[in-house]
């Protein structure tokens, strides 16, 4: 896999000219941007902007109207982007009846697994030692967002598309979020992230991509 | 760096259905229960005159458990696709068809099986005779996956709306027809004394098309229903 040798000189994500539409109603774009490897870089806009649609487009859930993006220099096709890409959406994907262990085992028997890394060792990464065999049913929103960024912790994607990643989180959390970006950034993976601006980066200073409705 | 195969993840699907079956084993008994209430609300209707409860079995027999399986069929992927999983699956790299399809297969076990183990009760309930009983199994053992297939696709065109209901069973009867009037068809057919290979027959082509069809068409609808 070219993700085992990363070439430094090909960026890991580009779009060009990439713009969505609904029902003829222009979501975002057109927008250009570069994603280098290593990079996390911030999406900024107000509600409604087309943050989520950004992600869903990147992902190739949505199709866009025009413009091209390109994953490690190769046009997006879907079977390129499910083993590189990994989506976080406002809807965690869990199952309530199950316990965190039982949903992390079924996110590694579809998307496969990182090396160095056990379901158990990755929730505790994320601080939910002792919550293994709790129903997700009784945990708390933020400690279900917990085990949503545990799910990120284990799957082999190299790109991170987080779309709120920090809502319904504590401070803490929200620190943690921040470990994870930058361990992530430092093996040599990238991510998009969205949010409204109110408590997103307390470490560091990200690149910036403000998303304007377009007139 | 270890990605998950195909077989592998049809294999982690089907675990993780048969366990959330499992959590919820009480929900599982519901289909069976509904079509065990219909059966039983006919001989009070009609009065417990056997030979006329005869005539008749075959066909209440099919009707319930159509009905029953209806009932079960709008959890087929709205859980999924209401907690984000199905969204998951159709971003993984494996052939979604195929997953659905290992989706399908739980679902027909878990819904619809428990409804063939208790189809010779409902039979005898309704003096079904005895030699008419094993064509009715074998017409149930080829109808009942052939109804869950078909159900499936209609269920992934609706799962994308909020109130599906009326739109789903609208959508999904006139297919259920021809198979009840295959499977009912083989039973009276049994129970006249006539040959009733030919209704299973056709049942069995149906399923065999169905098997191979059912999990594309599904696939292409779900991509629809979730943009």
């Amino acid at each position: 896999m070219s993700s085992d040798h990363p070439q430094t000189d090909i960026p890991l994500l580009q779009a060009q000219g990439l713009a969505y539409a609904r029902n003829d109603e222009a979501v975002f774009g057109p927008l250009d941007f570069v994603l280098q490897r290593g990079e996390v870089v911030l999406i900024e806009g107000d509600n409604g902007s087309g943050k989520t649609t950004l992600l869903k487009v990147l992902s190739g859930l949505l199709e866009p109207v025009s413009g091209s993006i390109e994953l490690d220099g190769e046009a997006l096709t879907l079977a390129r982007i499910s083993h590189q890409v990994a989506l976080l959406s406002h809807l965690p994907g869990l199952k309530t009846d199950l316990t965190p262990l039982e949903n992390l085992r079924f996110t590694i028997g579809v998307f496969g697994m990182r090396p160095g890394i056990t379901p158990a060792l990755a929730l505790a990464s994320v601080g939910l030692e002792g919550y293994e065999s709790v129903p997700v049913r009784q945990l708390s929103a933020g400690q279900k967002k917990r085990v949503a960024l545990a799910k990120l912790l284990l799957v082999p994607a190299a790109l991170w598309l987080l779309d709120e990643p920090y809502a319904n989180l504590d401070k803490e959390g929200i620190d943690l979020v921040n470990r994870l970006l930058d361990a992530h950034a430092r093996r040599g993976g990238a991510a998009l992230v969205t949010s409204h601006g109110a408590y997103a980066f307390t470490t560091g200073t990200p690149r910036r991509l403000p998303l304007r409705q377009s007139a | 760096m270890r990605y998950g195969t195909t077989p592998s993840a049809c294999a982690a699907l089907i675990r993780r259905d048969l366990l959330l079956t499992w959590r919820r084993r009480g929900d599982a008994l519901n289909p069976a229960l509904f079509a065990l209430i219909v059966v039983v609300m006919f001989p009070l209707a009609l009065g417990p005159e056997p030979n006329q409860l005869a005539r008749i079995a075959a066909g209440i027999v099919f009707v319930a458990i159509l009905l029953a399986g209806l009932l079960a069929l709008d959890t087929l992927f709205r859980s999924d696709h209401d907690d984000g999983t199905l969204e998951q699956l159709v971003l993984s790299p494996h052939p979604l068809s195929l997953l659905l399809a290992s989706r399908i297969a739980v679902h027909w076990l878990t819904t619809a099986v428990p409804l063939i183990v208790i189809a010779p009760l409902l039979g005898e309930m309704l003096h079904l005779p005895k030699t008419v009983l094993p064509v009715l199994l074998a017409a149930l053992a080829l109808a009942t996956p052939l109804l869950s297939l078909l159900g499936a696709v209609c269920v992934a065109l609706t799962v994308g709306m909020r109130r599906s209901g009326m739109l789903l069973a609208l959508l999904v009867l006139p297919l259920y027809v021809p198979v009840l009037i295959f499977a009912a068809g083989a039973c009276n057919a049994a129970q006249a004394g006539l040959p009733f290979l030919a209704p299973l027959l056709w049942l069995g082509a149906a399923l065999a098309l169905a098997l191979v069809l059912a999990p594309l068409a599904c696939a292409a609808a779900l991509r629809i229903s979730i943009t």
